[in-house]
């Protein structure tokens, strides 16, 4: 296991230095002068002299390139131009919420999946599992930011049940009732298409799993049915199940980005956005770098978890 | 294909020939939206703004501008149906090329193809886009060269799925013996049997690309106003949910049906053309 870990690890490597490149050249991507880009049309040739110099742009693009990665590596991610305080500050003032929105997307959507996928399996083309069926070709077409608004409309404007937006109440909020509240919408939401993907998944893995001779004796033996199938099935069906559900982590983290805007959720995707408005190249490269950051460790986490449960994967 | 086959198909999968006629028909309409008895879909007529769907002379009401309802989906269908059909045809070209040569050749090519794509992989599809166009700026056609981008991954590690399998069969062997130029083995020998998976993917990726154009377009990234698509429809139209639900439910639907319509098709493809998938 240690030797896949480092193999693992060293892998990371290549993969980081390259979504590093890439988020450094978002700022060079524009034709032009980004300095002026940021600041506008106004800007005075002091104000656009204080950037470059400030961003270093006067520089060759490798140096340029090295010096960011040296102060990203030692956590300086710069200012933002937009609020002036540093971008890591911003940003992890915010991932918070991305990352109760993201896990309670996941989850909800991990839970969900995986009880709709069992009770399918259990009875095949049941009506649950046509539904089941129904709905993940409705979760794989339906836009995630309109699934959102209609939610809106149904459960807050209509019935009045939920709160519309925000994460907790302007006035006399704040405690975990109320952020409950506010959570509900957004993580139904996000985690909508990926309970469907978890459940059609936990089917297929299932089927296949129940049709095993070890179920069958399991069953001779005279266990109870809940037990051969949790125990039994379950069990080994979970191993393709974690590694759908670690490529789901992806998925909600960029469709957080949807979601945060439709239920002004204040996260990282809702800074990143103000940002781009604002053109506030430091703030967006910052909230980037955080969240492919975040991304690539949850594979690397799922991964290891999958060489865990899967000694095959080791010693491939 | 002989004609019962087709007939057979029909019948056993009557779902996706009547998806392929939703399509057929939200295709046909945005082609003709020129020549369609239609209101100007750009034209402002602020006192009738927010009219409910059915009031006369529009049939599905008006926006905040009082522009018809009607107008700008149809004429949003052009720009979100062109989209799609665009940026998964660019991602599908560079996938295919790269997925051609990352996985006949091995070496420094190999690498270099793999690490790009891992790389690109390691990013949420939608962030990388998003990034892209924060720095390209916003406009649908910045929108979709980011789409594009970030999609192009998934064409190269299917295709190069398929070259691996390929390069080292016998008729592959035979070609190089008989002194065949690598770009005929890939063009003649290699590139026929990537079609039917790159007829699939292409199409469950159109709607996965009008999706994501929507998305884009949705934060303001995208089209820009006055031109309709379905994404900044729904954005405008968020601020007047409460009053006329139907200016951000209808553009949603039309998403809806039109990517529905797609990944039934191509469900239906894949049964056609590649059973042993569907069995699995």
């Amino acid at each position: 296991m240690k030797r896949y870990v480092a193999r693992r690890l060293l892998l990371l490597v290549p993969v980081l230095a390259g979504v590093s490149i890439i988020i450094f050249m978002v700022l060079h991507l524009s034709p032009g002068d980004p300095a002026e880009i940021m600041l506008g049309a106004q800007a005075t040739q002091e104000d656009l002299a204080r950037l470059r110099s400030e961003l270093g742009l006067t520089e060759p693009l490798p140096v340029q390139y090295a010096r960011w990665l040296g102060l990203v590596l030692r956590g300086d991610l710069g200012r933002s131009i937009w609020t002036k305080r540093p971008v890591l500050v911003e940003v992890l003032d915010r991932f918070k919420a991305t990352l109760v929105l993201t896990g309670s997307g996941l989850v909800l959507s991990t839970l969900a999946g995986i009880a709709l996928g069992v009770a399918s399996a259990v009875r095949p083309n049941s009506l649950l599992d046509r539904l089941s069926a129904v709905a993940s070709l409705f979760g794989a077409s339906m836009p995630v930011f309109w699934l959102g608004i209609v939610l809106m409309v149904v459960f807050s404007l209509w019935l009045g049940w939920l709160p519309a937006s925000g994460m907790f109440a302007p006035y006399g909020g704040g405690d975990l009732r109320d952020l409950l509240s506010h959570l509900v919408l957004p993580a139904v939401t996000l985690a909508a298409a990926s309970v469907t993907i978890v459940a059609r998944l936990t089917r297929a893995t299932m089927l296949e799993v129940l049709g095993q001779d070890y179920i069958r004796t399991a069953r001779a033996k005279g266990l109870v049915e809940w037990r051969v199938v949790l125990r039994h099935g379950l069990k080994n069906a979970l191993i393709p199940i974690v590694t759908v559900i670690g490529v789901q982590v992806g998925y909600l983290l960029g469709g957080a980005v949807l979601t945060e805007t439709v239920f002004a959720w204040p996260g990282v995707g809702t800074l990143m956005i103000q940002g781009i408005l604002a053109r506030d190249f430091p703030l967006v490269q910052g909230c980037v770098l955080v969240i492919a950051l975040a991304f690539v460790l949850i594979n690397l986490a799922v991964d290891l978890l999958y060489a865990w449960l899967d000694p095959r994967i080791r010693y491939a | 294909m002989r004609d019962h086959d087709l007939t057979r198909l029909a019948r056993r999968n009557q779902l996706a020939v009547l998806a392929l006629l939703a399509l057929t028909a939200a295709v046909g309409v945005a082609v003709l939206a020129p020549w369609l008895p239609l209101a100007d879909p750009d034209a402002v007529d602020t006192p009738n703004r927010l009219r409910a769907p059915l009031s006369p002379g529009h049939w599905l009401g008006t926006d905040e501008f009082g522009r018809d309802l009607l107008a700008r989906l149809v004429w949003g269908a052009r720009v979100s149906l062109l989209a799609g059909v665009a940026t998964a045809g660019v991602a599908m070209l560079i996938g295919v090329g790269l997925g051609l040569v990352g996985g006949y050749y091995t070496g420094w090519i190999e690498t270099v193809v793999m690490r790009l794509t891992d790389i690109l992989m390691a990013f949420p599809y939608i962030l990388l886009a998003i990034a892209i166009v924060a720095g390209l700026g916003s406009g649908l056609r910045n929108a979709m060269i980011a789409i594009a981008i970030v999609g192009f991954p998934v064409y190269t590690r299917l295709v190069r799925g398929v070259v691996l399998s390929i390069r080292e069969r016998e008729f592959v062997e035979a070609a190089r013996a008989l002194g065949g130029s690598d770009g005929l083995i890939l063009r003649r020998h290699v590139l026929p049997h990537l079609l039917s998976p790159v007829i699939v993917a292409f199409s469950l990726d159109v709607g996965v690309k009008i999706l994501a154009t929507a998305g884009l377009s949705f934060l303001g990234l995208g089209t820009q106003p006055p031109t309709a698509d379905w994404g900044s429809m729904l954005a405008t139209g968020r601020q007047f949910v409460i009053l006329s639900p139907h200016v951000v439910l209808l553009p949603g639907l039309a998403i809806f049906v039109v990517v529905l319509a797609l990944n039934l098709v191509g469900d239906a493809l894949r049964d056609f053309l590649d059973p042993r998938t569907h069995a699995a």
